[in-house]
């Protein structure tokens, strides 16, 4: 009986004739594991259900903020502060009653990461920063498993599958063939700094929804050794070819290896020594022998009036830091990460003459403190 | 003659625009160089050069009228 209804839900995608009974019972076998419940996870975990995979496994370890919700649409502002992946879970489980979700309140990292991946059949990368996407592929290399990539910034997209096992019992090109090294995170601004227009992870997402779909019915050609970018401001859409590069070094070659790998930003975790909270920071704005220097790019908000300050984005830092005169150099950014930076390119600069320190947080966290003491 | 690039991603923060036109070159190696006199900051940048459409990582030649890309890695989500 209950199988009866299952399929009337499925009914207009099994009319497809390429899709049929057969591909929703692919569907309704095979296990999804997401990664991130953010904007690229919501419109990924809102098809995958609705289209009826059988047990779809959600990490996410964030709470639902207030700048989420303009991209992050499982959310609502009732949502505020409560943990991604329960309210996620919560609302997909009225979507669809005979999709399985299994909940995964965690961090994703070294140690806990094959274990989990090993337990599905295809993983969609919808995180937001180098460290993670670079673990996640070279996890999925070693495990053999199918990745579906999609990343964004702006107004422009990228989406691939990456790591499908071939007859030959060859693998098609992962994420290392593209990039080979890890970026640091600083190097390219992520949503929070360079924005991001709200649509746009929902156009990606669904995407990569799309491709997870055709790779387990096996209908189509999913983006197999290929790039597609994406332009919401002029439509444009390319597919870029590419090929398996001679095999990557970096790529960890069994998991003791991986275990042994560095994702997390080198410079950064190195430089945490450097970092002065709000409190600490405000007793020093107070002294005249400091200089404040922003980091941030000349146009990203919010602005700051509330001390005095210059403006050096990260990009042109090295050739303007020999004009500060103080001793002592406060830098801040948005979130904190690209001042860590700049403490390592001003210490080597001024041969650790000078004392350097980073903003904890950034700007935002610190707005927020001090927002918070005024109500 | 020239040679169409289109710029990707924040790229287009360095070139100030999303398509930039230089006078032909034989391959990729001198495109490069000629890049970076033009746009010093590309140097310090991580990006994918595609010549019509195919991902390339060594030196290619950069026959009539093709179309370049420099694509850089996305991390957002």
């Amino acid at each position: 009986m209950k199988k009866e209804q299952s399929y009337e839900r499925y009914q207009r995608q099994i009319r497809l004739k390429e899709f049929g009974i057969a591909g929703q019972q692919k569907l309704l076998q095979a296990k999804v594991l997401v990664i991130g419940a953010g904007g690229l996870g919501c419109p990924v975990l809102q098809y995958l259900t609705a289209a009826g995979i059988g047990c779809i496994g959600i990490v996410d370890n964030d709470v639902v903020l207030i700048t989420n919700l303009h991209r992050q649409v499982l959310y609502d502002t009732n949502d505020i502060d409560k943990s991604k992946v329960s309210v996620a879970a919560g609302k997909l489980r009225l979507v669809n009653p005979d999709t399985e979700l299994i909940e995964y309140h965690i961090h994703l990292d070294k140690n806990n990461c094959l274990g989990i991946i090993n337990e599905y059949d295809v993983i969609i990368d919808c995180t937001d920063n180098f460290a993670s996407r670079y673990m996640i592929n070279d996890a999925c290399v070693l495990k053999g498993k199918p990745l579906i990539y999609g990343a964004v910034n702006r107004f422009e997209g990228q989406v691939a599958v990456f790591n499908i096992t071939t007859n030959e019992k060859e693998r098609t090109a992962n994420y290392r063939d593209l990039f080979p090294v890890q970026p640091e995170q600083s190097e390219v601004m992520n949503c929070e700094e360079a924005g991001v227009l709200g649509v746009l992870p929902g156009i990606i997402g669904s995407m990569q929804a799309s491709e997870a779909i055709k790779l387990i019915t096996g209908i189509g050609e999913p983006l197999i050794n290929q790039l597609l970018t994406y332009n919401a401001l002029n439509n444009q859409f390319f597919v870029f070819n590419y090929e398996q590069s001679s095999k990557s070094e970096i790529t960890p070659s069994n998991e003791t290896e991986f275990l042994k790998m560095n994702y997390e930003d080198v410079c950064v975790t190195d430089n945490l020594q450097f970092e002065i909270d709000a409190e600490k920071f405000d007793s020093m704005v107070l002294q005249s022998k400091i200089n404040i220097i922003d980091v941030r790019e000349l146009n990203e908000l919010p602005a700051v009036t509330e001390f005095e300050h210059a403006r050096i984005p990260l990009s042109e830092l090295k050739n303007n830091l020999q004009e500060l005169a103080a001793d002592n150099i406060i830098f801040f950014c948005q979130t904190g990460i690209r001042s860590l930076k700049a403490v390592t390119i001003a210490n080597e600069l001024f041969e650790n003459k000078k004392t350097c320190y980073s903003l904890q947080g950034g700007i935002i966290s610190w707005k927020q403190i001090h927002e918070k003491q005024l109500t | 003659m020239n040679v169409n690039i289109l710029i990707f991603g924040q790229l287009k923060d360095i070139t100030g625009t999303s398509v930039i036109s230089i006078n032909h070159v034989a391959d990729t190696d001198l495109l490069l160089n000629k890049l970076y006199t033009q746009y010093p900051l590309l140097k310090e940048k991580n990006f994918l050069i595609a010549v019509d459409n195919q991902i390339i990582h060594k030196k290619t030649e950069i026959g009539e009228q093709v179309k370049i890309a420099l694509l850089p890695p996305f991390s957002g989500g």
